[in-house]
């Protein structure tokens, strides 16, 4: 039970750190968005058996947790609890594609486990940027981002709710859990049938909650709309940060970096 | 000022489930006022309170706040007129920090931003919340939970206060401050409670509701001294009014 609960917590981090106020806090949500969609979409882009031309871009996200002042193991953890995903994903490709194809002495690695080293590297990649974009923006300043991004309000404000939604449900969840660990004397696990009440209760219970937060936002006035306290501003800082970035992920996927400097020092030292 | 004016008129509502909550309630409060609405649990208190800012929608009968009825039309200049404070304060806190929370309102009513940010400060300090700005409004007590609430109700100017059991869960200090606090307020407001002691330091009038009916409605001092009528709608004398138990027994 404690485990939920923490978990709990946990996801509250993400808004603690939101609020901080950093050079990177303090950019536009535009930019961080688009930024993190051109890397997404650039990590993704690679051919299946690319490893080493995907190192260079772990550059991003160690820059901004440096600068915004986030907490790297905070971050890893998040990252890796949502890794067995990844892993369902990738795990058959070493069965299906055996052929080798890279010879480390007289060890052979098959393209297989090259396409899944591959997989983890840009999962690790892609849900990194992600979290590192919430913790720095903020779900709110990311719902009125894609808002004024021109994605359509009802999305927007969809996913922000999402987001809030999740506090309320593990909330609830961590309550229910308690209850009934404290009524069942210790006997571990859950049966069925309880497990079964359990959840349609919570989800009765949460949908409740969710219905009477709503009241409370359109009695102060809610209308659909997000808004932040501080209008969004696009200025030439944030511009710069966008096509910095932009520039050098197109250039990390034209050049095989790594490749290049390892062709580079042997030629000097040749 | 007529647009103090809180009035309900032969009020019925019937929960999509069956549950017949009120049965023909009316009233009419005056500006300045401060009217408390007790009853026993399941009473129909809340109920009644949701209809006044258009959370729930009569089924018969009619609400006017100030000079409107309560239309679809009018809703969103009465939930501006209308500050409600929820039972529950988790429920009204929903933002990353006590200050994006308190000025949700006031954004939403499209105010510049240094107004938005008096208006957030004024309201957590005439709480006594001001220290609490950064932090996340979950991680809150109970009574602190209960102050950045009612700030968060206050920053949109309201001029008519209800507020469902704004007392409960509070340790003594807490609820004293909070029974200063509320008498400090020169709104109109309704509030719905169990705690009778508060409601002899607070309102002037008040109303008890009884399965959904008005069952009195008069005089603070009147009523709570009323003790068959207590009685009949399952509540009691404030204890303060009790003799003291030390001295007279009470017969069991
Ligand atoms: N969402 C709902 N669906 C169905 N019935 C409801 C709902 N909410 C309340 N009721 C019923 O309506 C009646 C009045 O409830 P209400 O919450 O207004 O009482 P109350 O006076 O506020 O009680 P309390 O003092 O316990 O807060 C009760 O019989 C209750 O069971
Ligand atoms: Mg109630």
């Amino acid at each position: 039970m404690p485990k939920i609960e923490s978990s709990f917590l946990d996801i509250s981090r993400l808004d603690a750190l939101a609020s901080q106020r950093t050079l990177i806090h303090g950019l536009d949500p535009r930019a961080k968005i688009v930024t993190t969609l051109i890397f997404i979409f650039i990590v993704v882009s690679f051919p299946k058996h690319e490893v080493t031309a995907l190192v260079p871009f772990t550059l991003y996200p160690v820059v901004l947790i440096a600068l915004a002042n986030l907490p790297p193991g905070y971050l890893f953890q998040k990252v890796l609890l949502a890794a067995p995903f990844a892993f369902f994903v990738g795990i058959f490709n070493p069965l299906l594609d055996s052929e080798v194809l890279i010879h480390l002495g007289p060890v052979g690695i098959s393209g297989g486990w090259v396409s899944f080293a591959s997989i983890m590297l840009r999962f690790g990649l892609t849900v990194g940027a992600a979290l590192v974009l919430v913790a720095t923006t903020g779900m709110n300043g990311i719902g009125a981002g894609l808002e004024k991004l021109g994605a359509p309000n009802s999305f927007a404000v969809q996913l922000t709710f999402l987001y809030r939604y999740l506090f309320v449900l593990t909330d609830e969840a961590a309550r229910m859990v308690r209850a009934r660990s404290l009524r069942s004397f210790g006997i571990k696990g859950t049966e069925v049938k309880v497990f079964g009440y359990m959840i349609g209760h919570l989800l009765l219970r949460t949908m409740d909650r969710a219905q009477r937060i709503h009241q409370a936002m359109l009695c102060r006035g809610f209308t659909g709309e997000l808004r932040l306290p501080v209008p969004l501003k696009f200025s030439w800082r944030d511009m710069g940060f966008l096509a910095g970035w932009s520039s050098l992920f197109i250039l990390m996927r034209l050049v095989n970096i790594p490749q290049w400097m390892g062709l580079l020092v042997t030629e000097v030292l040749g | 000022m007529s647009h103090h004016i809180v009035e309900v008129k032969d009020l019925h509502y019937t929960y999509p489930d069956g549950t017949a909550a009120l049965g023909g309630v009316g009233f009419r409060i005056t500006h300045g006022e401060s009217v408390a609405l007790i009853g026993a649990n399941g009473a129909g208190k809340s109920t009644l309170l949701l209809h006044l800012n258009g959370c729930l929608i009569p089924e018969a009968g009619t609400v006017r706040m100030g000079d409107f009825p309560l239309t679809k039309k009018t809703l969103p200049h009465v939930r501006q007129t209308v500050g409600m404070v929820f039972q529950d304060p988790d429920d009204q806190l929903f933002m990353p920090t006590v200050y994006d929370d308190v000025a949700f309102g006031p954004l939403n009513l499209g105010l510049p931003p240094d107004e938005i940010e008096d208006r957030v400060m004024e309201a957590l300090a005439t709480v006594g919340a001001a220290h609490l700005r950064n932090r996340p409004p979950y991680r809150l007590s109970g009574g602190e939970k209960r102050a950045v609430a009612i700030a968060s109700v206050l920053s949109m100017g309201p001029s008519i206060l209800i507020m469902d059991e704004p007392s409960s869960n509070l340790d003594p200090k807490a609820r004293r401050q909070l029974i200063h606090l509320l008498k400090s307020f020169e709104h109109t407001m309704i509030i719905a409670t169990h705690d009778l002691d508060m409601v002899l330091d607070v309102c002037g009038r008040t109303m008890i509701l009884k399965g959904g009916h008005i069952a009195a409605d008069g005089p603070t001092e009147e009523i709570l001294q009323n003790e068959p009528l207590l009685h009949a709608c399952s509540l009691e004398k404030p204890l303060r009014l009790q003799g003291c138990p030390v001295c007279n027994p009470v017969r069991a």
